[in-house]
């Protein structure tokens, strides 16, 4: 391939425009008005609908956001797609089942103060899970990258990436053993009860549960409220890290020049350990989230979500944090209104299809920057 | 005996693979000195700054600071004895900020009223940094982006400065700004170790210096000496000045 496709005076015209991908694009964007359309056709045919819709895959695409900012991170800093982070995703989620289920953890509260009020009770005990489930998958983390990647620092980029996906296979079937969290679907006990509201002309009324919900009403639930809530907190709250902290700016130098951060005295393999440890305590968050939506957990489920949240990070462009977030919420819509609009198995064939097109038009994503010469 | 010797190099052989970068090169430096090692492109000058730094490990040698060995320490506790390098190209943190490049200058330091003081004392020394405190090191110029790389060492309080062709790709006049400043920072108390293409410049503000040629010292003395000694003009200086 030419690099930037220069014209070369020998070609012809038509031979120009195929090299530049004018075809390929023209059939894009031809199919992109096509969505376009079929879009703008379901919003006007029953906006009710399309909403509910957007309001789903609003819910999934903080989730993804949350995950796929540990794909994006890492791949920062140390130029490796992590395939073993949708594994530290489905821990998260499993540690979330045991603290609950097995452990009671989400009403620590009520049992050493007895007679708080139920909504404290749960609001303290549910972030106490989270937060447990978060600080898990860090130390996993931090152990997978000391033990598996780190010896592999200097060692050809495919060496690592190999690595990656053994580390996600061992995660997996460690995690399918009996004694770990079996081969079977377990169902997520919900720290807190569904509560759902319908919106309509009418106006917003809590909908009590069995009862179905009043026509061309909207449907919001609890949990896309703590959801979207908990997730926006959270990336706020990597925001500040990353740009205000001394560790933040020490992570973004690193990931700009290992070199150069070591001649600042800045203790490079310890940020590395960082920014795997933050990543993955995103993922074990959006772990007890997903779990929470879609109450199953199991020993595999980390795969989909975490290839989703991967084609969603170099949608926004590898190793951009706004790229991340925003190819996860573009990746919820594109998910949810496929499965609505056209048929539900297209959505997994839409989200890959994606990551094909992505990578055919604009490799770097949306925010990305073509990638700098390393010195 | 108790010497003023600030830096001693012994017998140092660095080897990137199979090629032999320095071939036991040893030198010293003394509190208060600028030292200039000159020398050709590809002649291991940079080499001997990043195994100082602890970027490279030496084969063989030493490297002995203030009276510690500090052959095979890590960088980071290299920088917190006070030897901090500018490296070659100026490396500025192009994502960050001016100012955040100099808080990780400022890495090792924890105190802030220090660090604050350290901001000051940089900022009067390059207004023209104080001006672009918020831009991103990338948009900086040339001279601005070598003006940074040694503020932002300057951050870390060094007791010695390692300079790696800080006139690299400047202007005459940029040139002799830059030289005047690092002249400066000495006479304010800082050691330096300066490598340099650029030998007339180098000499000119240097006390002692050292020609390296191939992965060897071939020659050092006095550098007022050397600038004025003909057969080195010859043979470094381009001749003819
Ligand atoms: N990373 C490296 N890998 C292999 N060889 C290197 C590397 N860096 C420098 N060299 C070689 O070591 C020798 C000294 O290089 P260097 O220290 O950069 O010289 P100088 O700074 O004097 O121009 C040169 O022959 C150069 O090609
Ligand atoms: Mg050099």
């Amino acid at each position: 391939m030419t690099p930037n496709g220069t014209p070369n005076s020998k070609d012809t015209l038509f031979i120009q425009s195929l090299r530049k991908g004018w075809l390929g694009k023209v059939f894009l964007i031809l199919i992109g008005l096509a969505a376009l359309w079929k879009l703008g056709v379901s919003l006007a045919d029953n906006p009710v609908l399309f909403l509910q819709q957007v309001i789903n895959g609003l819910q999934l695409g903080f989730v993804y956001a949350l995950i796929a900012l540990g794909y994006t991170m890492v791949y920062g800093i140390v130029r490796l797609i992590n395939f073993a982070h949708g594994d530290v995703f489905m821990v998260g989620a499993f540690v979330g089942f045991y603290t609950i289920a097995r452990f009671q953890f989400h009403t620590w509260p009520e049992r050493l103060f007895p007679g708080l009020p139920q909504w404290l009770v749960l609001g303290v005990g549910t972030v106490t899970v989270v937060l447990i489930s978060m600080a898990i998958c860090a130390l996993l983390a931090f152990t997978i990258e000391r033990v598996a990647y780190k010896p592999l620092r200097n060692a050809p980029r495919i060496s690592a990436l190999i690595t990656a996906i053994g580390v996600s296979f061992f995660l997996e079937y460690f995690g399918a053993l009996q004694f770990v969290f079996t081969p079977n679907f377990v169902t997520f006990e919900r720290p807190f009860s569904v509560q759902n509201w319908q919106i309509n002309n009418l106006g917003i009324q809590a909908l009590p549960s069995g009862q179905s919900p009043a026509d061309n009403s909207i449907i919001i639930s609890n949990i896309a409220l703590i959801i979207v809530l908990a997730s926006i907190l959270l990336l706020l709250l990597l925001q500040f890290i990353v740009q205000g902290t001394r560790v933040g700016k020490a992570m973004r130098a690193v990931a700009y020049d290992k070199q150069t951060a070591r001649l600042m005295g800045i203790n490079v393999d310890g940020i590395i350990s960082i920014t795997f440890a933050i990543g993955a305590a995103l993922a074990g968050a959006a772990g007890i989230l997903y779990a929470t939506a879609f109450p199953q957990v199991y020993f595999v489920m980390g795969i989909i979500p975490g290839l989703k949240a991967f084609v969603a990070a170099v949608l926004g462009g590898i190793g951009s944090i706004p790229g991340a977030v925003v190819g996860a919420l573009i990746m919820g819509q594109a998910e949810v209104l496929s499965a609505a609009y056209i048929s539900t198995p297209m959505r997994d064939a839409v989200a890959f299809s994606i990551l094909v097109i992505v990578l055919l038009v604009r490799p770097t994503g949306i925010f990305g920057e073509p990638e700098r010469e390393k010195a | 005996m108790q010497t003023d010797t600030m830096l001693t190099v012994q017998d140092l052989n660095v080897y990137y693979g199979a090629i032999h970068a320095l071939k036991g090169i040893s030198f010293e430096l003394k509190k208060g000195e600028i030292v200039a090692l000159i020398g050709a492109n590809g002649a291991g000058k940079s080499t001997t700054l990043s195994t100082i730094s602890g970027l490279i490990r030496p084969r063989q040698g030493s490297i002995i600071f203030e009276g510690k060995d500090i052959t095979m320490a890590p960088s980071e506790q290299i920088v917190r004895l006070g030897i901090v390098q500018s490296p070659e190209g100026r490396r500025i943190f192009a994502t960050l900020t001016v100012m955040e490049n100099l808080e990780m200058g400022a890495y090792t330091r924890s105190n802030k009223a220090e660090i604050q003081d350290g901001l000051a004392e940089v900022f009067k020394r390059f207004p023209r940094l104080d001006e672009r405190r918020k831009q991103l090191g990338g948009t900086l110029s040339g001279g601005e982006q070598q003006m940074l790389a040694i503020a932002r060492a300057m951050m870390a309080r060094p007791a010695l400065l390692l300079l790696d062709e800080p006139s690299m790709g400047l202007s005459p006049i940029l040139v002799e700004q830059i030289f005047d400043i690092i002249h400066d920072i000495n006479e304010d108390g800082t050691s330096i170790l300066l490598v340099e293409q650029n030998a007339q410049m180098a000499l000119s503000i240097s006390d002692r210096a050292y020609v390296l040629e191939t992965g060897r010292i071939v020659m050092s003395g006095d550098a007022q000496e050397m600038l004025h000694d003909p057969s080195i003009v010859e043979a470094y200086l381009g001749g003819g000045h």
